[in-house]
């Protein structure tokens, strides 16, 4: 009928007026109780997250604490730089493993976001961790993303990511820079590497001073499967 | 945020959803689920950053999903169904039966063209505040918006010029034609 209109604004005031007049009553009805309701979740949504915030405090004191007296051990037993450079990758295998553990049975609040909102949680725990982080799918495996956290670690902020099969099961992925940069003279890569030493077996590797730990209660070629198919997918 | 934020920007969600959707409960239902879904993502809101803005993106975005979902179901066009539509146009004039016409009129637009046509008349909002609530660059706002108009003025002319039978479907869906269809 009309050949398609050239962009071109042609403002019509009757036309505006006339939809400027549209439903204006409706501007002065009452709000119904529903919707005043639905606004209303917000207070509770804001409050659990608060409550989350506070627990997360003490949970991550307790986690520095013990993390104190592993890198003063560290620091004060004899050594040389490779020795001091495995100790570096130790204790971070370690810290994946304290964190698995004190989350793991959590029922409530196993992770700070959910994964229902996996956008903003790599954005966040990425502009944290100075690092474009990448969250992998595991779900062919059979492990869902159950959400993350932020943590604190000896060289700033890591990252902890859980994950939960159909059974319950929950793996963790543990990540973060194993030294602070200003201190970082060779920034490390590493083969993988199976650590049992703690209650949680891991597996742990390093791609540029930058450290990852796999932790969960599976048998060591299920943990190595895993652990190759978040490799693949984040490097 | 807090809740009290947001509850004043409700009326006008409210009515912008009924302008949208033509009709009272489907406007309602859009507005909670715009609240429920602001509410769970708060956190992706930038505080200092237009709650306002923010609320009908988050609308916005309901609604398109909706329309489409409505759309792959149906496999139509929402039409209009032309008995009721005829009788409304026969009856005298008033102001009442002149806001039904315009509202018949805009749910005739493609749901884009009319998104955009509210927010800049109705919610007086500026070219770029809208292309950030549609999620489309400024030009087509600008090209969607001339769009609007021109269909709108074309169809409030038929409409008051030779009712129902002749009045025609828009332009741009020229894929899929009468808008107009019968029902029963």
């Amino acid at each position: 009928m009309t050949p398609p209109t050239q962009p071109s604004d042609s403002p019509d005031p009757a036309l505006d007026a006339a939809l400027l007049s549209l439903h204006r009553d409706v501007l002065g009805e009452a709000v119904p109780p529903t919707l005043l309701k639905a606004a209303h979740q917000l207070d509770t949504l804001q409050a659990r997250t608060a409550r989350n915030r506070r627990w997360l405090g003490m949970a991550a004191s307790m986690v520095l604490a013990v993390s104190v007296g592993w890198f003063a051990h560290g620091a004060l037993s004899p050594g040389n730089a490779g020795y001091a450079r495995g100790s570096l990758e130790r204790e971070f295998v370690r810290q994946a493993s304290f964190a698995h553990e004190v989350y793991l049975p959590e029922k409530r609040h196993p992770v700070e976001v959910a994964a229902a909102e996996q956008e903003h949680l790599v954005q966040w725990l990425s502009k944290r961790l100075g690092k474009p982080l990448k969250v992998p799918s595991l779900a062919a495996q059979g492990f869902e993303l159950v959400g993350g956290r932020l943590l604190p670690g000896d060289a700033g902020a890591r990252a902890q990511f859980m994950f939960q099969d159909a059974q319950g099961q929950r793996l963790t992925l543990y990540m973060g820079s194993l030294q602070k940069a200003d201190n970082a003279t060779d920034l490390q890569s590493t083969q993988f590497r199976f650590e049992s030493a703690g209650n949680t077996p891991s597996f742990y590797w390093a791609e540029k001073g930058f450290g990852y730990a796999l932790s969960g209660q599976v048998d060591k070629a299920t943990l190595m499967a895993l652990a190759s198919t978040v490799y693949s997918q984040i490097h | 945020m807090s809740h009290q934020a947001i509850v004043q920007h409700i009326p006008a969600m409210r009515r912008y959803a009924r302008s949208l959707t033509g009709d009272v409960w489907a406007a309602d239902d859009l507005v909670q689920d715009t609240l429920e879904r602001a509410c769970s993502k708060w956190r992706l809101w930038l505080a200092g950053t237009d709650l306002r803005a923010w609320l009908f993106t988050v609308m916005h975005n309901i609604f398109i999903s909706d329309v489409r979902s409505v759309q792959r179901r149906s496999g139509a066009h929402p039409a209009v169904p032309l008995e009721d539509a005829a009788h409304e146009l026969q009856a005298p004039p008033s102001t009442a039966d002149l806001q039904m016409d315009l509202q018949r009129c805009l749910l005739q637009l493609p749901p884009d063209q009319r998104a955009v046509l509210l927010l800049v008349t109705m919610e007086d909002l500026g070219y770029a505040e809208v292309a950030k609530i549609t999620g489309v660059p400024v030009g087509t706002v600008m090209s969607r918006l001339s769009r609007a108009r021109e269909r709108m003025r074309e169809l409030m002319t038929q409409q008051s010029s030779k009712p129902a039978l002749h009045a025609r479907a828009t332009t741009d869906t020229v894929a899929h034609p009468p808008a107009l269809r019968r029902l029963k």
